[in-house]
C-alpha cells in the first residue's frame, strides 16, 4: 500500500522518452512540477483510498499520458481510469481521488471510500491460565489440557475471554472449508472411460502408425464455488468477527474459487480483504471495508443486492451458498423469502448458519427463519469451534 | 473507407472513424481504444450484457482494416482449442502414404519424422491465426467462462505476443495483433491479467447516445419510434429489474416494433413484443404494471 521511495524511483526511470512537456495538471496550483511527481503524487492518494495501484499500473498511466495531451483534465482523467483501476469497485474511488487530488472536477458519483474507522479490533494477548502450565510437562497436565481444548472448541465463541479467543484463534488455522466436486468441462488421462482419440492417435504416430493401445479418459471433477454471506448486524457481533475468520479460511484454501460478502444494512464484497495471509491483517482490512458494521438488518435487501450484482451473474450459480446470520430482519420477511427462493434457484445448495441453533430452546421462530425456511436445504449452528467444524463438513458434502 | 493510422491518430478522431464504422462510442471507449493501439496494451473490457463490448472488436477490426479473430471462451478451453493442435489423422496419412510410395524420397527415418512436423499438418486456433495474420483483432470473448488455468496461459502468449511449438519452433507476430478481452464478471479475472490490459468498464448509453445507436442501426425506424423505445428502456434500466435490458434489447425491441407497422411506442404493440426486451417474467410482469400502464394512459 504504501508508495515508498523505491517505487518511486524505478517508476521515473522507466518514464517515457517521447514525455510531453512538464507542467501542471490544469487547476492544479503548483506551476511547472515535473508531471511525473503529479502522478506519482495521484497514485498515492488513490492507494489511500483503496485502489491497489501497483508501480506497473503507474508506469503505464505515464506511458498513456505519453500519447495523450496532459493539458487536458479530460485526457489525464481517462489515462488514469485506463490504467490504475482494475475493477468496477475501484471505479468509485478513483473519482473520489481525482475529484480530490487535481481539484473540483468530475467529483465522486456515489460513496467517497475514503478510509472509515477500523471496527475490528484484533483480541488483546492476555496470556490465561493455559500458559501457567508450562512448568510442569507430565502426562496430567497435558490431560488437562486437551480436555480444556476439547472445552474450547465446544464453546460459545460469543463468550469467550481474550486469552481463549487468541487460542481458538490459532485453531481456525486447523479449518480447510472447500465445497464439495462437480463434473468438469475438462477431461483428465484415466485408465478406463471413454477413448481418448488425440492421445490414441498421437500414440500411434509414435509407433509409425502402428495400431497402439487405445488411451482413456474421463471427466475431471471441479470444485464448486463457496459463497459465504456474513450478517454483521449487531445482533450478530459476538459472531461475525468468528464467521469472517472461518471466511478467512476458506478463501486461504481455495482463493479463486471463495466469495465472501458482508450483509445488514448493505452488501460488502471482502473477498479481496481476505486473500491478505495474516488472518488478523485480513479481518482489519475487512473491518475498513465494511461501512455497517453493527447496524441493523435488512437481508432482504441485501440479499437482493447481492443476486442482481453478482449471484445471478454467475456467483452464485451452482455454488455452495452459505448465509449466516440470526434472521433477525428488519425489513419484509416476504422480500427475504422471495429472493432466497430465487437464490435456491440459481445455487446449487443453500445452507443458513444460525448461531443461535447451538442453543437449548432454540426454534426458528423469528421472522426472517420462518420465510427462509423452505428455500435452504440445511440449517446448522455456527456458535463453536466444533460447530464451524461440522460446517465445514455440511459445505463438502453439500 | 481507408484505414486509419494509428501514428497520426487521436481519441477523437479514431471516435469519429468508430462512428463511421457504425459504433458511437463515448468519450472514454475512444481514449481506451485510442490507447490500446497505441501502447499496444490488450483491452480489457466490462460491463453487463448487451452494453456493446464485442461489437466494438468488429467497429476496431472494420476501422483499422484488419481481421476480426474471435475466440469465444467456454469452460474447459484449452491450449488445443485456442492457440493449435496437430492434425494427427493428416500425419498418420502422409506416414501411411509415404510407406505406400515406397520411402517417398526421404533419406532416413529422422528426416521422414521432420516431416511429419510441418507447419501443414498443423491446425491454427484462433489465437495463432491471429498471431499469423497481421492486421488484426483478436477478440477473446468472455474470458470469465474460461477457467483460470486458462488465464495463466493466456497472460504468457499476450505477454510476448508470440507461440513456441516444440516440435516447429516459435510464431511471432509481425504486428501484435490488437486484442479485446470481454468479460460479464460471471467471476472475477486475475489481477495479473487485468494489470497487463486497460480496463474500461463499459456502462449503458445515455437517453441521446441511444437514440443515436438505434437510429443508426435501424435506420428504417422513425425517429419518434427510436425516441420512445429508448426513454422507455431507460425507465426499465432504472425500474430495478432481475435483467436490464441492454442496448442489443433495445435494438432488438425497436427492430420488432418497427416490423409491427408502428411508428410509435404504443401500449398494446409494446405488451406484444415484450419478450423482445425483457428475459425474465417477473420482470415483464412489473413493467406491464408501470411503464406499459402509463403508455396505456
Amino acid at each position: 500500500m504504501s508508495a515508498g521511495p523505491t517505487n518511486a524511483g524505478r517508476t521515473s526511470a522507466g518514464r517515457p522518452g517521447a514525455g510531453p512537456a512538464p507542467g501542471p495538471v490544469a487547476g492544479h496550483p503548483v506551476a511547472r512540477r515535473d508531471f511525473v511527481e503529479v502522478v506519482l503524487g495521484f497514485a498515492r492518494t488513490l492507494r489511500h483510498a483503496g485502489v491497489p495501484a501497483g508501480p506497473d499500473r503507474v508506469q503505464a498511466m505515464l506511458t498513456a499520458l505519453g500519447h495523450l495531451d496532459v493539458l487536458d483534465p479530460n485526457q489525464v482523467y481517462w489515462a488514469g481510469r485506463l490504467t490504475l483501476c482494475g475493477d468496477p469497485a475501484d471505479l468509485d474511488r478513483y473519482d473520489a481521488a481525482f475529484a480530490l487530488y487535481f481539484g473540483g472536477r468530475r467529483p465522486a458519483a456515489g460513496r467517497t471510500a475514503t478510509d472509515p474507522p477500523p471496527m475490528l479490533r484484533p483480541a488483546p494477548y492476555e496470556p490465561d491460565t493455559a500458559g501457567e502450565q508450562q512448568q510442569d510437562e507430565d502426562s496430567p497436565a497435558f490431560a488437562v489440557h486437551a480436555s480444556r481444548h476439547e472445552l474450547l472448541r465446544h464453546k460459545d465463541v460469543g463468550a469467550l475471554s481474550p486469552g481463549e479467543r487468541e487460542q481458538l484463534q490459532r485453531l481456525f488455522a486447523l479449518l480447510a472449508p472447500r465445497a464439495s466436486g462437480r463434473r468438469s468441462q475438462r477431461y483428465t488421462a484415466a485408465p478406463r472411460g471413454r477413448v481418448d482419440l488425440h492421445r490414441t492417435v498421437r500414440r500411434m504416430l509414435a509407433q509409425g502408425g502402428e495400431p497402439a493401445e487405445l488411451a482413456r479418459r474421463r471427466r475431471l471433477r471441479k470444485p464448486r464455488r463457496l459463497v459465504l454471506l456474513v450478517d454483521v448486524s449487531g445482533s450478530m457481533a459476538p459472531y461475525a468477527d468468528w464467521l469472517l475468520r472461518f471466511g478467512h479460511a476458506a478463501v486461504r484454501r481455495a482463493p479463486f474459487g471463495t466469495e465472501v460478502f458482508t450483509v445488514g444494512t448493505r452488501l460488502t464484497r471482502v473477498t479481496r480483504e481476505l486473500r491478505l495471509r495474516d488472518p488478523d491483517e485480513a479481518l482489519a482490512a475487512a473491518g475498513r471495508a465494511v461501512p455497517d458494521w453493527r447496524g441493523g438488518t435488512r437481508l432482504g435487501d441485501t440479499l437482493k443486492a447481492f443476486l442482481d450484482r453478482w449471484g445471478q451473474r454467475g456467483v452464485a450459480r451452482g455454488a455452495v451458498v452459505v448465509l449466516c446470520s440470526d434472521g433477525w430482519e428488519r425489513g419484509d420477511p416476504a422480500e427475504l423469502g422471495s429472493q432466497l427462493a430465487r437464490l435456491a434457484r440459481l445455487a446449487h445448495a443453500v445452507v443458513w448458519v444460525n448461531p443461535h441453533k447451538g442453543k437449548d430452546g432454540f426454534a426458528p421462530v423469528t421472522g426472517g427463519m420462518v420465510a427462509a425456511l423452505p428455500h435452504i436445504d440445511s440449517l446448522v449452528a455456527g456458535h463453536s469451534f466444533a460447530a464451524l467444524a461440522e460446517l465445514v463438513e455440511v459445505i463438502a458434502d453439500a | 473507407m481507408a484505414p486509419v493510422d494509428p501514428q497520426t491518430l487521436d481519441p477523437a478522431s479514431l471516435g469519429h472513424a468508430l462512428e463511421q464504422a457504425g459504433y458511437l462510442p463515448d468519450e472514454g471507449l475512444s481514449t481506451a481504444a485510442f490507447l490500446a493501439l497505441r501502447m499496444h496494451r490488450p483491452l480489457f473490457l466490462e460491463g453487463d450484457a448487451g452494453v456493446g463490448k464485442t461489437s466494438l472488436a468488429h467497429a476496431l477490426a472494420e476501422v483499422t482494416g484488419a481481421d476480426l479473430v474471435r475466440l469465444q471462451c467456454y469452460e474447459g478451453i484449452d491450449a488445443s482449442q485456442a492457440l493449435y493442435d496437430w492434425d494427427f489423422p493428416r500425419q498418420v496419412l502422409h506416414l501411411r502414404a509415404t510407406e505406400a510410395a515406397g520411402g517417398g524420397g526421404y533419406h532416413d527415418a529422422r528426416e521422414l519424422e521432420h516431416s511429419l512436423y510441418d507447419r501443414r499438418f498443423l491446425i491454427a486456433r484462433p489465437i495463432l491465426r491471429a498471431l499469423e495474420h497481421s492486421p488484426s483483432v483478436l477478440l477473446i470473448d468472455e474470458i470469465d467462462r474460461a477457467d483460470d488455468e486458462f488465464e495463466a496461459f493466456l497472460l504468457e502468449v499476450l505477454a510476448d505476443n508470440a507461440v513456441s511449438i516444440p516440435e516447429l519452433g516459435t510464431i511471432r507476430a509481425e504486428t501484435p495483433p490488437l486484442v479485446v478481452l470481454t468479460s460479464n464478471r460471471t467471476r472475477e479475472v486475475h489481477d495479473a491479467l487485468k494489470r497487463r490490459c486497460l480496463y474500461h468498464w463499459v456502462a449503458h448509453p445515455s437517453y441521446e447516445r441511444e437514440v443515436a445507436i438505434l437510429r443508426r442501426r435501424l435506420p428504417e425506424v422513425s425517429e419518434r419510434l427510436a425516441r420512445e423505445v429508448a426513454a422507455a428502456v431507460r425507465r426499465m434500466r432504472e425500474a430495478d429489474l432481475l435483467k436490464p435490458p441492454g442496448v442489443a434489447e433495445s435494438i432488438d425491441w425497436a427492430q420488432a416494433l418497427h416490423l409491427l407497422g408502428a411508428d410509435s411506442l404504443d401500449a398494446e404493440r409494446a405488451a406484444a413484443t415484450l419478450g423482445a426486451v425483457l428475459k425474465y417474467q417477473e420482470d415483464a410482469v412489473r413493467i406491464r404494471d408501470t411503464v406499459l400502464a402509463e403508455l396505456a394512459g
